[in-house]
């Protein structure tokens, strides 16, 4: 059973195990606006948490990722450049940006549940 | 830059309109505007190129500088732009530029002449709303004793772009749909009292309607009970604009850039270029004799990712060449899109040159502009 957590940045990690999916929120992009290029890492970087992990592009603008967590890339989402609206349309699904295996699993304690990441952002 | 704020924020009068249809507002040049509405900068920019868009560029300044007659007007607002005004006819309006004495570019404007014989000695100005304080205070203090700026505080304007933006406006106003491109007109728009123009910053046919405050909100409504119509923030004013190959203040303009640099002698008309008789007119006469030091092109990096404005540009050697002005993605072009200046050796379309994305380079060619076939109304 995964477990979603959330930075003040509007990144989510959604976990299973050791391995942790990386993504936006959907307030994230609905603030982004449409996306039109995610620029990813390549499998095998090591991260520290709060490293850039990643590059959104919207119409408007560049917006720097970074990692919410501490670990290894494992898989990234090969498709997501081709197919960039994902991240509008689906962010926690088929948007998803990077998978990480966890360095550190107690900075998890840190990051935000939905509860609170719904207290964050307003809503 | 034009997204500089000081003081309070301002509002158009057409704020509660943007509001109430769900637009996400950002300040931009002191004014609370609207980016985008619900539907995206994406669908926004398409749905303005395949029907109409309805813009509110009520931020933008609106003047009117008056003397005895035509000749007289026109000879004084001359000394201050580069294009020919005297020989500009009733009903027609032309684009310019202000002119600092080292021939930069203070602002670039529209001069509208009325069709009416009674508003003879008299021009309308629209210039932008990030720089409306300094041109109106630089106009007052050169043009003393020779011209009276009045400055038309309480005008919104409304900018209808798009294929279908002409039978949008012939219902409405008949006499519209007969004007040329750059034509201006008064009258009549949906039984409010209207100045307008057949011109707008996209690339697309369309108009700019000017009407007073207080009948902002019933034209944004009418013109909005069209189908095909629909309301676009300055998000996609800013890819229509960019794929249009046009400039914007602040970012292709500067103080320190001439209309020649910027790819503009065609808006200076023959008679002006030998005579000069305008700010900087030695600079611009030697760069049009020698070529400009550096000039505007378009670029187009490959890959997908759109490359900002700052930018730098670099030749095949590495070596800087140049800055990016704009950039970003081009929906219509379907990938990204750039402008900015390089030495005119570097600007033939086709010139393979490199730009730095997050300190790599990303390969990219000169493209001619603008992107995307300009449709003004020919007629």
């Amino acid at each position: 059973m995964a477990t979603i957590r959330f930075t003040k940045d509007h990144e989510y990690v959604s976990v299973d195990g050791d391995i942790a999916t990386v993504g936006i929120t959907d307030y994230a992009q609905s603030q982004l606006g449409d996306v039109v290029y995610v620029e990813l890492p390549t499998a095998g970087k090591t991260l520290k948490q709060g490293d850039e992990a990643a590059v959104v592009e919207s119409v408007k603008a560049a917006s720097e990722v970074y990692a919410p967590v501490s670990g290894t890339v494992v898989e990234i989402n090969a498709g997501l450049p081709d197919s960039p609206s994902d991240v509008n349309e689906d962010p926690l699904g088929k948007g998803w940006f990077l998978k990480l295996r966890l360095a550190n699993p107690a900075e998890l304690d840190a990051l935000m549940d939905e509860a609170a990441y719904q207290a964050h952002i307003g809503a | 830059m034009a997204e500089d704020t000081t003081g309070p924020i301002l509002k158009t009068p057409l704020h509660a309109e943007h509001v109430a249809l769900g637009a996400r507002m950002v300040p931009f040049a002191g004014y609370d505007m609207p980016v985008q509405y619900p539907s995206g900068i994406i669908a926004e920019h398409n749905h303005t190129r395949s029907a109409a868009g309805l813009f509110d560029v009520s931020h933008m300044g609106q003047a009117f500088l008056a003397a005895d007659d035509h000749l007289s007007v026109a000879s004084a607002l001359e000394s201050l732009i580069p294009a020919d005004i005297i020989n500009l006819g009733r009903g027609r309006q032309r684009y310019s530029q202000l002119l600092n004495e080292d021939g930069g570019v203070v602002d670039d404007l529209m001069v509208v002449r009325s069709p009416d014989p009674e508003d003879d000695g008299v021009l309308g100005l629209v210039v932008n709303a990030s720089r409306k304080a300094i041109d109106f205070a630089l106009i007052e203090e050169r043009l003393a004793g020779r011209a009276r700026l009045t400055v038309d505080a309480d005008r919104a304007l409304l900018a209808l772009q798009g294929p279908q933006a002409a039978a949008v406006m012939a219902a409405l106003c008949h006499e519209a749909a007969g004007l040329p491109f750059m034509g201006a007109g008064t009258g009549l728009v949906a039984g409010i009292e209207a100045g307008y123009t057949r011109s707008g910053y996209t690339g697309e046919d369309g108009y700019e309607i000017s009407v007073k405050h207080d009948h902002a909100v019933a034209l944004w409504r009418r013109l909005l009970d069209d189908p095909r119509v629909k309301p676009i923030g300055l998000g996609a004013r800013d890819s229509l604009r960019l794929e249009g190959g046009l400039c914007l203040y602040g970012h292709e303009l500067d103080e320190t850039t001439s209309p020649v640099e910027a790819n503009l002698t065609w808006s200076i008309q023959k008679r002006r270029r030998p005579e000069g008789g305008f700010p900087g007119a030695e600079r611009l006469q030697r760069e049009w004799a020698q070529g400009p030091a550096r000039i505007r092109i378009g670029l187009i990096p490959e890959g997908r990712s759109p490359v900002r404005e700052g930018a730098a540009i670099r030749d095949s050697d590495g070596k800087a060449v140049g800055i990016v002005t704009s950039g970003g993605f081009g929906p219509t072009i379907g990938g990204p899109i750039a402008m900015g200046y390089v030495p005119p050796a570097l600007a033939a379309p086709g010139t393979p040159l490199f730009l730095d994305l997050r300190g790599k380079d990303v390969q990219a060619k000169v493209a001619a502009l603008p992107f995307t076939p300009s449709r003004f109304h020919r007629g």
